[in-house]
């Protein structure tokens, strides 16, 4: 059988979803893969919704908002582009990213919306059906990105970018992207090793040794992340076996 | 006469549609009258708008969809006025709705009449360079969406009266003339534009690749005949040498053209160059121009970017010929150059930037109404009020008075129902209808019951997707308890039957499967909440303009679609609660910050609308920045002006004046305001409460530091001049008197246009040579910006012998002084250096802000500034006198330099747009909002920042804590708070995560 992709696509209410009308006015034609939800502003779109949708069975999804400086809410699509950015570095861990787009697309382009729909369903088309399916060990990994991408630290970092690479910091000093790039990408990589040991911890493995042998991790960085993540009081000491400390997930 | 709480307004391009929104959102009744099928003029058929290269559908359709459906609007197109009669206060206007052919309250917009229309005729929207059908829509986003028959080019064959499903077609309709009893009229018809006549210079006409501007906005619009490409007409190529040929039209005194600057053109034909260029990079746009008049806001860094990023090359110059080379159908442009070179270079394409006329029917419309028009045919104003005609009650806005660009039109329009709302504030509410709504069901916490529609809409969706079978699947999800199927969803009958249905199966959930929430959606809402169920309880999935039309060849897939979007819609359903709107009661009085013409304007409206204001100015007198001006361009006694203004604040009742005063804070939120402030030498406290605040703070003249201002005292300011020529006779032994533009302006430190300087050395340099015709007088100049009606005035003074001397800005003019003698050096354009002795040097000195000044009351406005210290408004085309925050507002030189008529167009459109909410007693709040969830909130304020509409703030919760608190007021229910949060503590009400989780599962 052919492999028709499911495709899912978050457009904003004012710009991209008005092109993908017009698309309809138009009579465009493009594939009927994509499922399309509905949000006000890109900047909605959390990336804790395209982590869920891989895990549920997407095999691609597109993230559609206003061109710069077009944005109803002013400056939603810059947020969404801040978000969709650290989304597509995390999904660049596990091989996802070919999956995932962002495209800006305005109330007149209804023909672009169809081609950007039709290139990127075929470009699904030839990434092949996800390989998360039935697939525990993609699934796991999916699971660590969500939950990556749902800390503190990831959500804060996005969240502050704009303001201090492009605006000014709380001194008043402008961060370089370069500085703030090299920050956020250790944070991803991380964030997402942190994640993947909280989860490995919930099936039993449970020291540095197992850890870093089931993850392919240096044993002193495991270390290094028990160590924060029982500093977040997300895990603690278990009992001893042996010479070995075991962890436990609180 | 007893006065008519309603208007009419005449024309609903941008402005119109402007004009009515202010005033139906103010609790009028409102007849918009439109001569074509639909709404949105000239903008809606722009691609991109400067200088932020925002897409203009994109910015307008949201509008027209508003004007289009609100309550108090009511909308006829295909219109002619017939008559009218009555004073200000009551008119009566005889209107003939011309037939459309089609019943516009049946036709559901669906156009298959059109798919089906054998007759192909050209399309004027498009202008000229696509086809269109006899039976159609003027663009596809039209509003109102319904066909129309043009009978000029219909053969009647009748085959749309066959297809069509909703049986609208009505080829026996007949006009109807109506008689419409309105208080006041505004009359925003626009401009036509100007068509190079047969046997024109440029070859318009005769070689198909010289186009107008207008046809060239259509060629960029990605909704456009060729969708975006740029292709020339003659064989569909890429162009890569473009050029675009200014003042095509305008600055004409050949009888050919029209004499008078059209202002708009030098900044769309950089626009349509950026555009080009960015649409197809191998394009090389060259502009030939005149001067570059880039004198609005932001316009200069627009024309430096166009420049350096985008590789326009511009060559001042004037066109000698165009001509076509046969074999390649290039062109071949003869130009001549400053320096008085003939030069040669051949095109692929030429682009003329037409000028603005005043519309074809301007003397017909003028006759009627009874007003004047000025010397160009353009409608005649008032020299104080720009949108005041010549007859009382009748207002102008727009291009109908003078070329203006969208923010101008849009600030006009505003102004003009600000001058409405003074005229009939009494009648407020009096010709609307509130409706009257059952109480809400209470459906809280209830299992839902959910009933599905799902729409055929004629063959539309019905001719591609299996809708029996859609409807079938829809009864088998979980708690749908009812689905059915209509011909048209939308059509009046459907929705007697909706609310039946909801009767008869106890629903508390609706969802309608057929077009466009964007469109339908508030309709739909509107039925079930007159059923009784609150509007939120509604959800809708769109299978025809994102399946069944875009799918058409794939009916299985269109209809597995229809079947997977209609179990996202219910899956989402089952998540939705109702949501209330919360009221905000309303403070009817106003705070006006700035005691010049700007402010003084504003607070006298507001106060003869009877609304208490309270102006506060922190210099000892009233007037501001024209104190120190005598006369406008045009002739107005500014000093006499200011005068009588200042006495009419001073004797209202309902203005309350602080001079010296000092505000210190600046409390609460939009209809709640709370300011306090000292005042007086004293330093008295004052403190009150109002609703709404405009910012008319102004701005200063710029101290040279340049040109020996300050050592030498025959270097003088323009406006020092002024009061020189004005007060004193000692210009009377000047020989020799040179003046020096863009002093302070248009540099690094400002790299902006002061727009005034020009109009004011030009009036200053004609009354001296009134006075003293002897006196020689030199001017030196980058670029003379004497737009729209002011060149008149420029032309004036060159024929009385001014002489103006271009420079570069890399080349300033030098002044040094021997013995006694004042000289200055400059370097013009054709590179020869000239030495001119001035008894008198006037350096036309730029307008500034005061960062520091402005940024104290930006903070306690929460309201931004731009880069050149200036106020920044909400939107720089759309929503000009807006901030983002609501219940602010500004106006004035605040905003950015302009002339004192401009300033009084903002401060009657600040007080309109202020109306909406003055107007009121309490305003509804969207129930869309952001939430906290105060339990998971840590108070860290990053979604502070991510507000773009200051609707966020962290306060101290008695449980826990610092956490932050949304102002529903104030919040759009964006999500860009929600996106960020760290804790997800945020959800946004209406679109939650857990709905939208749950229609992502729902998909897949």
């Amino acid at each position: 059988m052919v492999f028709e992709p499911k495709i899912l696509g978050f457009l904003c209410n004012w710009c991209s979803y008005a092109g993908a009308d017009l698309a309809g006015v138009s009579r465009v034609q493009y594939p009927p893969n994509i499922r399309v939800i509905r949000v006000m502003c890109s900047g909605r779109v959390d990336p804790m919704f395209i982590f869920k949708a891989f895990q549920v069975g997407a095999d691609g999804v597109i993230v559609m908002g206003c061109h710069p400086g077009d944005c109803h809410y002013l400056e939603g699509n810059y947020e969404a582009e801040k978000k969709y950015n650290m989304t597509e570095k995390f999904l660049k861990l596990i091989g996802f990213d070919n999956r995932v787009r962002l495209e800006w697309v305005s109330a007149s382009e209804g023909t672009r919306y169809g081609a950007v729909v039709t290139e990127f369903t075929q470009q699904i088309k030839d990434a092949g059906p996800s390989p998360a399916k039935d697939n525990e060990e993609l699934l796991f990994k999916l699971k660590a990105l969500e939950m990556a991408a749902a800390t503190d630290r990831m959500r804060a970092l996005v969240g502050r970018e704009r303001h201090i690479t492009e605006d000014e910091n709380v001194y008043g000093e402008k961060v370089s992207l370069e500085k703030f790039n090299e920050i956020f990408d250790k944070a991803i990589k991380d964030e997402y090793e942190r994640a993947q040991v909280l989860l490995s911890l919930e099936k039993g493995v449970n020291n540095v040794k197992l850890l870093a042998a089931k993850l392919d991790i240096d044993p002193s960085i495991v270390l290094e992340h028990l160590l924060i993540l029982k500093q977040r009081m997300e895990i603690d000491f278990g009992e001893i076996m042996e010479n070995t400390p075991v962890f436990v997930r609180l | 006469m007893e006065k008519i709480g309603a208007v009419m307004v005449v024309g609903a391009g941008i402005g119109g549609s402007q004009a009515s929104l202010d005033l139906g959102d103010a609790g009028f009744k409102i007849y918009l009258i439109e001569s074509s099928t639909s709404i949105g003029g000239v903008m809606a058929q722009l691609d991109k708008t400067f200088p932020t290269n925002d897409c203009a559908m994109c910015i307008v359709s949201p509008k027209l969809v508003e004007t289009g459906r609100h309550q108090n609007i009511d909308l006829s197109i295909n219109c002619e006025i017939l008559d009218v009669s009555g004073e200000a206060g009551n008119f009566t206007v005889k209107v003939k709705k011309k037939s459309l052919y089609i019943d516009p309250d049946v036709c559901t917009g669906c156009g298959v009449c059109g798919q089906n229309c054998p007759v192909e005729a050209i399309d004027l929207f498009n202008e000229g360079l696509a086809k269109y059908k006899a039976t159609s829509v003027k663009y596809p986003q039209a509003v109102p969406l319904v066909y129309a028959i043009n009978k000029d080019y219909c053969i009647g064959c009748g085959i749309c009266l066959g297809v069509c499903k909703a049986k609208a077609v009505q080829y026996d309709r007949e006009d109807e003339i109506v008689d419409i009893n309105v208080g006041a009229v505004i009359l925003a018809p626009g401009f036509d534009e100007y068509v190079p006549p047969e046997g024109n210079l440029y070859g318009y006409g005769k070689y198909k690749n010289v186009v107008t501007s207008i046809e060239f906005e259509r060629i960029l619009s990605a909704s456009g005949p060729y969708a975006g490409k740029v292709l020339r007409p003659s064989d569909g190529d890429i162009p890569i040498d473009v050029a675009f040929i200014q003042c095509v039209g305008s600055r004409d005194y050949s009888g050919v053209g029209k004499p008078y600057c059209s202002s708009v053109c030098c900044m769309y034909t950089a626009k349509e160059a950026v555009i080009a260029h960015e649409h197809m990079h191998q394009i090389e746009p060259t502009i030939f121009s005149m001067d570059i008049r880039a004198y609005g806001k932001d316009f200069d860094k627009y024309i430096i970017r166009a420049q350096e990023e985008y590789h326009v090359k511009y060559i001042r110059s004037r066109i000698s010929s165009v001509t076509e080379i046969p074999e390649t159908k290039d062109l071949r442009i003869r130009y001549e150059t400053e320096d008085g070179k003939i030069l040669e270079k051949d095109f692929q394409m030429v682009v003329l930037s037409v000028g603005l006329n005043p519309p074809d029917d301007a003397k017909y419309l003028a006759d009627k109404f009874g007003i004047d028009l000025n010397e160009y045919d353009f409608a005649k104003t008032d020299i104080w009020n720009p949108v005041q005609t010549s007859k009382p009650g009748i207002y102008a806005c727009g291009a109908f008075s003078q070329p203006k660009d969208i923010p101008e039109t849009v600030t006009q329009a505003s102004a003009a129902a600000g001058c409405v709302n003074q005229l009939l504030y009494d009648k407020r509410g009096t010709l609307i209808t509130e409706k009257s709504l059952p109480p809400e069901i209470f459906v809280a916490g209830q299992p839902p019951r959910i009933g599905v529609f799902i729409c055929h809409c004629g063959i539309n969706i019905g001719g591609f997707v299996d809708v029996p079978e859609v409807t079938r699947y829809a009864g088998t999800l979980p708690n749908v308890v009812m689905s059915d199927r209509n011909l048209y969803t939308c059509s009046a009958d459907t929705q007697t039957i909706i609310k039946e249905k909801i009767k008869e199966y106890n629903l508390n959930r609706v969802i309608v499967a057929s077009c466009t929430p964007r469109t339908h959606e508030p309709l739909f809402q509107e039925t079930i909440r007159e059923a009784g169920l609150n509007r939120y309880l509604f959800q809708m999935a769109n299978i025809r303009d994102q399946c069944s039309w875009v799918h058409m060849n794939e009916p299985e897939a269109a209809t597995q679609k229809a079947k997977d979007l209609v179990r996202m819609a219910v899956n989402k359903a089952r998540n939705i609660e109702p949501l209330n709107r919360i009221k905000l009661s309303i403070t009817p009085k106003a705070l006006v910050i700035g005691g010049g013409i700007t402010g003084m304007t504003a607070a006298l409206n507001f106060a003869s609308q009877d609304f208490e204001t309270y102006l506060v100015e922190k210099e000892a007198q009233l007037g501001g920045f024209a104190r120190h001006i005598y006369h406008t361009l045009e002739g107005g006694d500014v000093q006499e002006f200011l005068k009588d203004l200042i006495n009419k604040v001073k004797s209202n009742k309902n203005i309350h004046v602080y001079t010296e005063a000092e505000i210190e804070d600046v409390a609460g939120y939009l209809g709640n305001f709370k300011t306090t402030l000292v005042h007086g030498k004293n330093k008295e406290k004052a403190e009150f409460d109002h609703g709404v605040v405009v910012v008319a703070t102004g701005a200063q003249e710029y101290k040279p530091k340049e040109y020996l201002y300050g050592q030498n005292d025959k270097v003088i300011l323009q406006s020092e001049l002024e009061k020189m020529i004005n007060t004193s006779d000692d210009i009377k032994n000047k020989k020799s008197i040179v003046m020096i533009q863009c002093v302070g302006s248009r540099n690094e430190e400002h790299p902006y246009c002061s727009k005034m300087c020009c109009a004011e050395a030009i009036k200053n340099a004609l009354r001296i040579k009134e006075k003293y015709p002897s006196c020689e007088i030199t001017i030196l100049f980058r670029d003379i910006r004497t737009y729209g009606f002011k060149e008149k005035f420029y032309r004036e003074a060159r024929k009385k012998g001014v002489l103006f001397l271009r420079y570069d800005e890399d080349n300033l003019p030098e002044v040094s002084q021997e013995d006694s003698q004042l000289k200055v050096k400059v370097t013009t354009a054709r590179k020869d250096t000239i030495y001119v002795n001035a008894d008198l040097l006037a350096l036309s000195a730029g307008i500034i802000s005061d960062r520091e000044e402005n940024e104290e009351l930006a903070m306690m406005l929460k309201v931004p500034l731009n880069d050149d210290n200036f106020y920044l408004e909400a939107h720089v085309k759309l929503r000009p006198v807006d901030f983002a925050t609501e219940g602010v507002f500004v106006a004035g030189l605040a905003h950015c330099p302009k002339t004192i008529e401009d300033c009084i167009s903002q401060a009657n459109a600040a007080v309109s747009r202020a109306c909406t909410i003055l107007s009121k007693d309490e305003v509804e709040a969207e129930g869309k909002v952001a939430m906290i969830n105060v339990a998971r909130c840590i108070g860290c304020g990053m979604c502070v920042e991510n507000c773009a509409y200051s609707a966020i703030e962290i306060v101290e919760d008695r449980r826990f804590g610092r956490v932050a608190s949304i102002n529903q007021a104030l919040c759009k229910g964006c999500g860009a708070c929600s996106g960020n949060c760290r804790c997800s503590a945020i959800d946004i009400l209406g679109f939650t995560s857990e709905q939208i989780y749950a229609m992502i599962t729902g998909r897949l």
